[in-house]
């Protein structure tokens, strides 16, 4: 601007955007330095939903931690309920039967595309692409269906134990998911051309939150925002976990780093999310959802209400939660948003000393004023959309 | 830790072992994991090591947090970083003990631009001190937070006083807010 008219007066003007800004869904302030409307600086404040998560858990039983693992990032509780369980279970050395491990991958991939629905379609009508903002709502409530008729919630699940999963697959599940599914990829048919190739959109997203791989990987970014700049890290494939080994699906990547490269890789993952729970449905193993394991099982309710063993058992868990052998352990899982990890330190007793959880966006906003400088102030919307921070993950 | 023993454990951490040598004070491979526990003194340099030798290349930081083990051991606090190979898919678990006398640890913002908000939230939580950072304020809580809540000291339920609202130079106040702050402001000078 300084360049194209010398004699227009131009100073600096500090912009202080959010904490609740109508575009930033989530509650978070950038201060902005402004030249014009160009972003010379951005500094993000975060923690406006801080609630003590870390403090709050070792107060808590270990099975009593997993309603608050739902509220972190509740667009995938399903992602973190399995990572928690994992996490305890490697400190545990448990062996979790087959059945579980396929059923645990099922819904991990259900909340990823749940996950990554809620980031493209708010942030496509956050770009004024209403209807496709409408169409990606649309597929999000069929696969919401399906989240509801397994776990009987909508976004707090607590479906995942550890040792097992609460329940089995309800009958007609794999009917239920290759119906949606069929609607859901016509769904994403008509997003993919109504936007794909869209003058507007290609404008507002292409070339525009550009971040290098080298700059990627010095931020420790994780997730669909490195895959959009080449980088091939992604924990299913490089630390597998469950029976991700055995499943053939592809990570997609992208190659400038931009808010285009991040959206395509979204869309592309779900595709690719969407195989993966075909696969595991045909290959589902019949057997058990719980590890034979009395320390960590409640018994069946026909024994506690009948025998007095049952009783002390189910009371034993319950009081004094279950006992995780002293030690620590990290255990990372690849959430929607970037590598989820769960740092785990116990003292022996029936709740955890420290919990730590690596959020991937908290992560991401450390990258964002690099994401931003030099662009537009309208540009913020769509390069914070595509990072789809969720508070309840960023300020725990 | 000697040489040979260190081979039981795992070849990777012998690896580590002949380039970082004495400091390391205690490596072990709990469930699987790698994990060494450094000495504090020179900490950048060993991850500068670990970081940019060609056969270790521990060249992404994935997470920094902290533990406080008050009254369980000395020293009382452990700064953990979590570090990953992507060229050899591998993980690597770091653990740097800090005393409570001292609690202050280097920064490592000069190699990883990451570190920035991972080490506000681990001074903000715990109160340890990063030298060398370019910018070492609170990050989840507020400026006039009294403690580090993850403190196992903190009690859980400890009220924070009110704080009056802040006025910052050259914003626009409106009278209706401005009338509230000085309210404010007067009864907290009345019960003081």
């Amino acid at each position: 601007m300084k360049a194209d008219n010398p004699e227009l007066p131009h100073e600096i003007m500090d912009l202080q955007m959010g904490p609740s800004h109508p575009a930033t869904h989530g509650t978070i302030k950038f201060n902005l330095k402004l030249e014009g409307e160009k972003v010379l600086d951005c500094d993000v404040e975060v923690g406006f939903l801080h609630r003590g998560f870390d403090k709050s858990c070792e107060q808590a039983t270990w099975t009593q931690v997993i309603p608050y693992t739902d509220r972190l990032n509740y667009a995938s509780s399903l992602i973190n309920n399995v990572g928690y369980a994992l996490a305890v279970e490697k400190l545990i050395g448990a062996e979790i039967p087959m059945r579980c491990q396929y059923i645990r991958v099922i819904v991990s991939e259900l909340a990823r595309i749940f996950d990554h629905l809620t980031c493209c379609g708010m942030a496509a009508s956050e770009l004024g692409a209403i209807t496709v903002g409408f169409y990606l709502i649309e597929a999000r409530e069929l696969i919401m269906r399906i989240v509801e008729n397994l776990t009987g919630a909508r976004l707090t699940v607590t479906y995942v134990r550890i040792g097992g999963v609460k329940h089995d697959l309800p009958e007609n599940f794999a009917e239920h998911v290759s119906k949606t599914f069929a609607t859901v990829r016509r769904l994403l048919d008509d997003c993919d051309k109504l936007l794909s190739r869209n003058r507007i959109f290609l404008d507002r997203m292409a070339h525009i939150g550009v971040i290098s791989q080298e700059t990627a990987l010095d931020h420790s970014l994780t997730g669909p925002i490195l895959r959009a700049t080449g980088v091939d890290y992604d924990v299913r494939k490089a630390f597998p976990y469950l029976v991700y080994d055995q499943m053939d699906f592809a990570v997609p990547l992208g190659s400038h780093g931009d808010n285009y490269d991040r959206f395509l890789c979204r869309i592309l993952e779900m595709q690719e999310s969407m195989k993966i729970v075909d696969q595991a449905l045909r290959q589902l193993p019949v057997g058990p959802v719980w590890i034979d394991d009395p320390r960590f099982v409640l018994p069946e309710k026909e024994k506690v209400y009948g025998t007095i063993e049952g009783l002390m058992h189910h009371f034993k868990i319950i009081m004094e939660g279950i006992h995780v052998p002293a030690g620590e352990t990290y255990s990372a899982v690849e959430g929607g948003n970037g590598e989820l990890g769960f740092y785990v330190v116990s003292d022996g007793g029936g709740k955890p000393y420290r919990l730590r959880v690596r959020p991937p966006c908290f992560i991401a906003m450390g990258a964002f004023a690099e994401m931003i400088k030099g662009y537009m102030v309208a540009d913020i919307v769509p390069t914070f959309g595509m990072i789809n921070m969720i508070g309840g993950e960023c300020d725990r | 830790m000697e040489l040979t023993a260190m081979a039981e454990v795992s070849p990777e951490l012998q690896q580590i072992h002949e380039k970082l040598g004495v400091r390391i004070l205690q490596a072990s491979n709990p469930q699987g994991d790698n994990v060494i526990a450094l000495d504090r003194t020179d900490l950048r340099e060993s991850f500068r090591v670990l970081k940019e030798d060609a056969e270790l290349s521990f060249n992404f930081l994935s997470d920094i947090t902290a533990v406080d083990y008050w009254k369980k051991q000395e020293p009382r606090f452990e700064v953990v970083y979590q570090l990953v190979s992507l060229k050899q898919r591998r993980r690597l678990r770091i653990r740097v003990g800090v005393p409570e006398s001292e609690p202050r640890v280097d920064s490592l913002t000069p190699l990883w631009r990451g570190a920035n908000f991972l080490e506000r939230e681990v001074w903000d939580l715990y109160g340890i001190h990063f030298s060398d950072h370019p910018d070492l304020r609170r990050i989840l809580l507020y400026d006039e937070f009294i403690g580090h809540p993850l403190r196992k000291d903190y009690p859980v339920n400890l009220w924070q006083p009110r704080v009056p609202e802040r006025h910052v130079e050259g914003t626009f106040v409106d009278a209706r807010s401005h009338n509230k702050l000085l309210r404010l402001q007067k009864n907290l000078a009345k019960k003081n």
